[in-house]
């Protein structure tokens, strides 16, 4: 038996997951439109392949992941596209996004699936990363980080141990604990992919106590098919377990170093629900189209599980799910910890969106913020073992550098800190501030990097451009100048005295030379040659003289 | 008496020798601090600073013929960095220069361009495409908001626009009330 340990800091909260787990998953309705944000991950946004008008068929592609890290985007009904444009979506900004939008016709109709079933234990590793990446799988956890290249970035020899994640701590979310209780069998296919792809020595689907039926689930469907080399652990329930760090803690007792991931110490995590899209699309070829959603929270009428198409609008769910009760004052995805507000219901489904929930006017309004009394509530509480006073009086006064120093960004945002904050501080708020403001900056600083290298290539152009225009002029102007100074030297003579000083110049130049010049053939002479040669010699001389007295 | 004038002249031209050495040998090309008040400047290179250029106004920082609140792009941002960087104290953006507005981009009018190529002259980064008597457009990813473009424009066809605030670009404005921080 293995021997947990624990995280420190957290939170014990009231779970208010029976809310939910009354009733089995219920498929959502087909709506007549679905609205697909083509960004669901992280990442770079995927090519889109259709256009407006084209007929589309269920699990088609429609958007394909770009280079690097990316998701592919299929179809999730048959249907047309009828508009691919800007649509509101869930997102804390509030802000519209690309999406595209299919008409269904509803005679959901498949695209050739071509499942591989049990043959994958005969595939390549690439074979099947290649076959997740195509189906756009993302950690279904939350993080929504494309799974193929999570599983490709690290190198599967250095992995010893597979985790997968069925912790869901956060308190009202319960489509993972319904996923595993109704299909276990099938998450655990979906493990054994992945085991099969990492060749880990251990794995281990670990499981908060508090799902006790989770758990049994998972026990029997291992054990009907006796397989010993997956275990499955229960963990105590406390927030946050379910974070990626926190839950290595726990079952490991190792921490996972600051800035690193947890391929550095040998371990990779993996959500359940992941691990069952990873069976869907192994098995049955079926891409990512659809997940589990928790509506749920105080002011519905019937909380519970839907298997919900992606694009699916959240007021159909909300809608069949009995409706609002009278008291609803907020909407929420995610959970009460973690999750973000939504200003209307009218937003689709996505990859992300595990839970929806309703809110009555008691969570939504928090008291004022007070002075910080320096408690230090919040450091006891961390789970990620920061200083969160700290952090927030350096992000509040916008000293980012000082923030980065305390590791800000090894905050998981988990939400502990403002949930025992006495003044009733926002502090997550604060860190969320000051992520994206230093994100922004560093991109300034690469845009203006950028704009500096450009303004210098300009100059130097333009300085090059301006040399050479220079040394054009020059060499014309010295064209033009001996052009004139042919004219002048030939036909019309106009400089006479010049032409006759530049002639006698060269005479005497000649005689001169001629006069230098050295007798040729006088080595071994017979005296009557020399004597002869010295006449002539002497003739010259006389010659030259006279000239010279002329 | 001797001995110690001796070996203090000896010493003494040994470390100058060693001084001018090394003067030559770790020589710094140009000007270090233009160069770092430069990566501070936000290379809009929009002039708005009476110089004509990033690069001039650094230098002139530098030299200090020049405050540090010229700047209106870099705005707050930029005049604590070159505070901090100087230890001089911050100073409040002169308005002379103009208001710090949010980040800008032109875009041209296509109906209405007639390919005179004047502002491709005009801007600083090349961030305009375009040749004589054809349309030009603007590579939006490249435009600094930097204004140069506008008044060259005989036609008046070039605007600018607020860059759009999209999923990818947003940030989390700070908490209202924030008053609460223990004061440094």
């Amino acid at each position: 038996m293995l021997q947990l340990s624990k995280f420190k800091g957290g939170l014990k909260l009231d779970g208010h997951k029976h809310v939910s787990t009354m009733h089995a998953i219920k498929q959502a309705r087909l709506p007549e439109k679905l609205v697909i944000p083509v960004q669901q991950h992280i990442g770079l946004a995927p090519e889109i392949l259709v256009s407006v008008g084209e007929q589309v068929l269920k699990g088609q592609c429609i958007a394909r992941a770009s280079d690097g890290i990316s998701a592919s985007i299929h179809a999730p009904s048959s249907g047309h596209i009828s508009a691919i444009d800007e649509q509101p979506v869930a997102h804390p900004s509030g802000l519209a996004a690309l999406c595209i939008t299919i008409q269904t016709d509803g005679k959901e109709q498949w695209c050739e699936p071509s499942p591989l079933a049990e043959s994958y234990r005969e595939r390549s590793n690439k074979q099947l990363l290649n076959i997740i990446r195509d189906a756009g799988i993302v950690g279904l956890g939350g993080a929504t980080f494309p799974t193929a290249a999570k599983l490709q970035s690290c190198e599967p020899e250095k992995i010893q141990m597979l985790i997968i994640n069925g912790a869901e701590c956060e308190p009202y979310i319960t489509c993972d604990d319904m996923l595993m209780r109704e299909r276990a069998k099938d998450i655990v296919l979906g493990v054994q992919v992945l085991q099969q792809l990492l060749t880990a020595d251990q794995t281990i689907i670990a499981i908060e106590d508090n799902k006790p039926e989770a758990i049994l689930s998972l026990q029997q469907a291992l054990q009907k098919q006796a397989i010993d080399n997956i275990q499955v652990i229960s963990i105590p329930t406390r927030y946050p377990t379910g974070g990626e760090k926190q839950l290595i803690k726990v079952i490991t007792g190792k921490e996972v170093p600051a800035n690193g991931r947890p391929a550095d110490i040998g371990i990779l995590c993996q959500n359940v629900a992941t691990a069952y899209s990873v069976y869907r699309a192994v098995f049955l070829d079926e891409p990512l189209i659809s997940r589990i959603v928790t509506v749920t929270g105080d002011a519905i009428n019937q909380p519970g599980n839907f298997e919900v198409l992606i694009g699916t609008p959240m007021s159909e769910l909300i809608e069949q799910s009995g409706g609002y009760t009278d008291n609803i004052a907020g909407l929420v995805m995610g959970g009460p910890m973690m999750g973000f507000s939504l200003p209307s219901d009218n937003l689709p489904v996505t990859k992300a969106c595990n839970c929806i929930l309703t809110q009555i006017a008691e969570d939504t309004q928090s008291p004022p913020a007070q002075a910080c009394i320096r408690c230090g509530e919040c450091t006891d509480v961390c789970p990620a073992n920061l200083l969160p006073q700290q952090l927030y009086w350096y992000c509040s006064s916008k000293n980012f550098d000082r923030a980065q120093d305390l590791h800000l960004f090894d905050c998981i945002e988990c939400g502990c800190c403002s949930a025992v904050c006495p003044s009733h501080i926002p502090l997550v708020h604060y860190y969320r501030f000051a992520k994206t403001e230093i994100w922004a900056q560093e991109k300034e600083r690469q845009k203006s990097d950028n704009a500096r290298q450009r303004h210098e290539f300009r100059e130097a152009r333009i300085a090059h451009e301006k040399a050479e225009r220079e040394e054009k002029l020059r060499l014309k102007k010295e064209m033009l100048a001996k052009k004139k100074a042919e004219e002048a030297g030939q036909p019309g003579d106009s400089d006479p005295k010049k032409a006759a000083i530049e002639a006698a110049l060269a005479r005497v130049k000649a005689k001169k030379d001629a006069a230098t010049e050295k007798p040729k053939n006088t080595d071994n002479l017979t005296e009557q040659q020399q004597q002869k040669i010295n006449e002539a010699d002497q003739r010259r001389q006389r010659t030259i003289s006279k000239d010279e007295a002329k | 008496m001797i001995t110690a004038l001796i070996i203090l002249s000896v010493l003494a031209a040994i470390f100058g020798l060693i001084l001018g050495y090394s003067a030559i040998r770790f020589k710094v090309e140009g000007d270090p601090i233009v160069d770092q008040i430069d990566a501070i400047l936000p290379q809009t290179q929009c002039g708005q600073c009476t110089y004509p250029g990033c690069r001039p106004y650094a230098m002139a920082i530098a030299k200090g013929e020049a405050p540090i609140n010229q700047c209106p792009p870099g705005g707050e941002t930029t005049i604590l960095q070159l505070a901090d960087l100087l230890g001089v104290e911050p100073l409040e953006l002169n308005p002379e220069h103009g208001e710090p507005s949010g980040p800008t981009v032109a875009l041209i009018d296509e109906e209405n361009c007639i390919g005179c190529t004047l502002c491709i002259q005009a801007c600083p980064v090349d961030a305009i495409f375009g040749a004589a008597k054809q349309m030009h457009t603007v590579i939006a990813a490249e435009c600094t908001g930097c204004d140069l473009c506008l008044p060259p424009c005989p036609v008046d066809c070039i605007d600018m626009v607020p860059v759009k605030a999209e999923t990818t670009n947003w940030k989390w404005s700070i908490p209202k009330n924030n008053n609460t921080a223990p004061k440094a």
